[in-house]
């Protein structure tokens, strides 16, 4: 009885909070816009007959996916969130594994302080360390002014308000989740292998190719999906630094509901953002299951 | 075999650059005496002054810190009860699913659960405000708390709660005498971790929020979209102190906590 308790208590709290909301999305994503409060058609309410539920599976269409097709704004956002998310991953990627493999070499005395510095902006404001760099990329900002000062260039450069902005954002706000499953890949990692392949003739970069950079994958893979899942649908990073002419869906999403108060719209940009997320998330918990298991 | 090289010092001393220098300068220029924020004209703490006499911002804050304080508390009490269920309970039905109810909320966008919440809650009550955003924080943050507990039930020894049924403990008896003190470290880090991302979260509350209801990152929001101003400096300085001097108390005590653990360990295998 207790052991019922115990796993029903978390598991209905998600079900009613996390999956049946998903479910009502999806509902209202084939509704109307409706001037009325709610806002949408068809509803259903008490009693429910048969009838009412036949009228109310009726009156749900997939016109609302029809529209996105055929308006520009949504695929060309849809895209260029895609480009964003996926170069954005790539750059976290190419910054964070020095980071994560510096501190795996570093001294043993030395690496609980280095960890917590890479958790101390883990655990800072998102939104205060994206807005810290409106201050930094702005036309008398301080890069420009750095930039200006070394001579580099004569003119201020127009960062912020476009999508190089957008990309350090994600980049910076997400480079501790990159650094540490990478570091605990890394950290992990038996340092006689790499003795073994020295002895047998491998130079230090052929060894780190061949022994440590395979065995540390599975923290690149999860670091990747970790940092592209959330870019793909980010919207307070290209609300503050991408300025008008950067395209994210997460931010259409945003504006559909906020400034156009389109409930159906809105949950039609976000069935499809799920869908396009599904496959990257079934994966990325295949790869923690296996890490989990690999633990045990 | 460890070598650390020039190529390491080098990154690492770039990337801790990188991380640390856009907040550096955030602190200093609150400091700053002129109200163009790019341009340094002598030290001052006027702007703290100004934040402080702003009652809505006061407002603000009082509001934040209640969602966060009941939020991250629910949420650690479902998230503990969620990682002992994945760890201990063996298969029962559904249990993938569960798992991935845990799992996929960590990635899920912000606009997604947002929107998803609201549309849930929006007919549940007839007035949104702080308790539907509450419900929505201790949602995703329960989530966070339970993967924390889960790594630290998964790396402890069975044998002893195995020993304390053994010795005629109940199983609730044996959770509280056993399982949870040695969890604590664990438990208090998930608390504070479900508490800064209640603090953090903006997207989420907007969309849950209601008439009255302002949270913090809501108020710094609408003030950025118009562009950097001091004040917001000052108060982002604020909350970076109140993380910094958090996230240092919480590692000295889990860290007092394991050589506790590891003292206790020793002795009991010593008798």
């Amino acid at each position: 009885m207790r052991r019922f308790i115990l796993i029903a208590l978390p598991y209905l709290w998600l079900l009613l909070f996390f999956l049946i909301p998903f479910v009502i999305v999806f509902k209202i994503s084939l509704s109307d816009l409706a001037l009325a409060i709610p806002p949408y058609t068809p509803t259903l309410s008490w009693p429910i007959t048969w009838e009412a539920l036949k009228e109310f599976f009726a009156a749900l269409d997939f016109e609302n996916f029809t529209f996105l097709t055929t308006d520009d704004l949504y695929w060309k956002a849809y895209l260029s969130s895609l480009q964003i998310a996926v170069i954005s991953t790539i750059i976290t990627l190419l910054v964070g594994y020095p980071i994560a493999y510096g501190m795996a070499q570093a001294r043993d005395e030395w690496r609980p302080t280095l960890m917590m510095l890479v958790i101390l902006p883990f655990w800072t404001s998102f939104l205060i360390r994206v807005y810290s760099w409106m201050g930094i990329l702005s036309q008398e900002g301080f890069l420009n002014q750095f930039l200006m000062w070394t001579g580099v260039i004569s003119e201020p450069l127009q960062i912020l308000n476009t999508p190089v902005a957008v990309y350090i954002g994600i980049v910076y706000t997400y480079l501790p989740f990159m650094i540490l499953p990478i570091y605990s890949a890394l950290e992990k990692l038996d340092g006689s292998l790499l003795e073994a392949a020295e002895d047998l003739g491998c130079s230090r970069f052929k060894a780190f190719w061949l022994v440590t950079f395979p065995l540390s994958r599975a923290g690149m893979v999860a670091g990747s999906f970790l940092v592209f899942i959330p870019a793909l649908g980010e919207f307070v990073i290209p609300s503050l630094l991408g300025g008008s002419e950067t395209l994210m869906i997460g931010k259409v999403l945003y504006e559909e509901f906020f400034n156009n108060r389109d409930w159906p719209v809105a949950s039609a940009v976000a069935v499809i953002l799920l869908l396009i997320l599904i496959l990257p998330i079934i994966l990325f918990e295949r790869n923690e299951q296996k890490q989990r298991e690999a633990d045990q | 075999m460890r070598r650390f090289s020039w190529f390491n010092a080098t990154s690492l001393t770039l990337g801790f650059a990188f991380l640390y220098i856009p907040m550096i300068i955030l602190v200093v220029y609150s400091f700053n005496a002129s109200k163009l924020v790019t341009v340094w004209a002598g030290f001052s703490t006027k702007w703290y002054g100004e934040l402080l006499s702003n009652d809505q911002m006061l407002d603000a804050a009082w509001v934040t810190l209640q969602v966060a304080v009941i939020s991250s508390t629910i949420a650690t009490v479902l998230g503990t009860m969620a990682a002992y269920v994945l760890v201990r309970a063996g298969r029962f039905r559904g249990r993938t699913l569960f798992g991935g109810m845990i799992y996929a909320p960590l990635v899920m966008p912000d606009v997604i659960l947002g929107l998803s919440l609201f549309l849930l809650m929006k007919p549940m009550f007839s007035q949104m405000g702080v308790h539907s955003i509450v419900l929505a924080h201790a949602t995703f943050a329960m989530c966070y708390v339970s993967v924390v507990v889960s790594s630290r039930l998964v790396s402890f020894d069975r044998s002893l709660e195995e020993a304390a049924l053994d010795l005629g403990c109940t199983p609730f008896e044996m959770f509280r005498l056993v399982t949870l003190p040695i969890i604590a470290p664990a438990v208090i880090s998930g608390w504070l971790l479900a508490f800064t991302l209640s603090l953090d979260d903006l997207v989420i509350a907007s969309f849950t929020t209601g008439p009255g209801a302002t949270t913090l990152p809501m108020k710094i929001w609408s003030a950025v979209r118009l562009g950097v101003s001091p004040e917001i400096n000052a108060l982002s300085t604020i909350l970076i102190s109140i993380v910094t001097v958090g996230v240092i108390t919480a590692s000295l005590i889990t860290k007092r906590a394991a050589i506790r653990q590891m003292a206790e360990e020793r002795a009991a295998e010593r008798a």
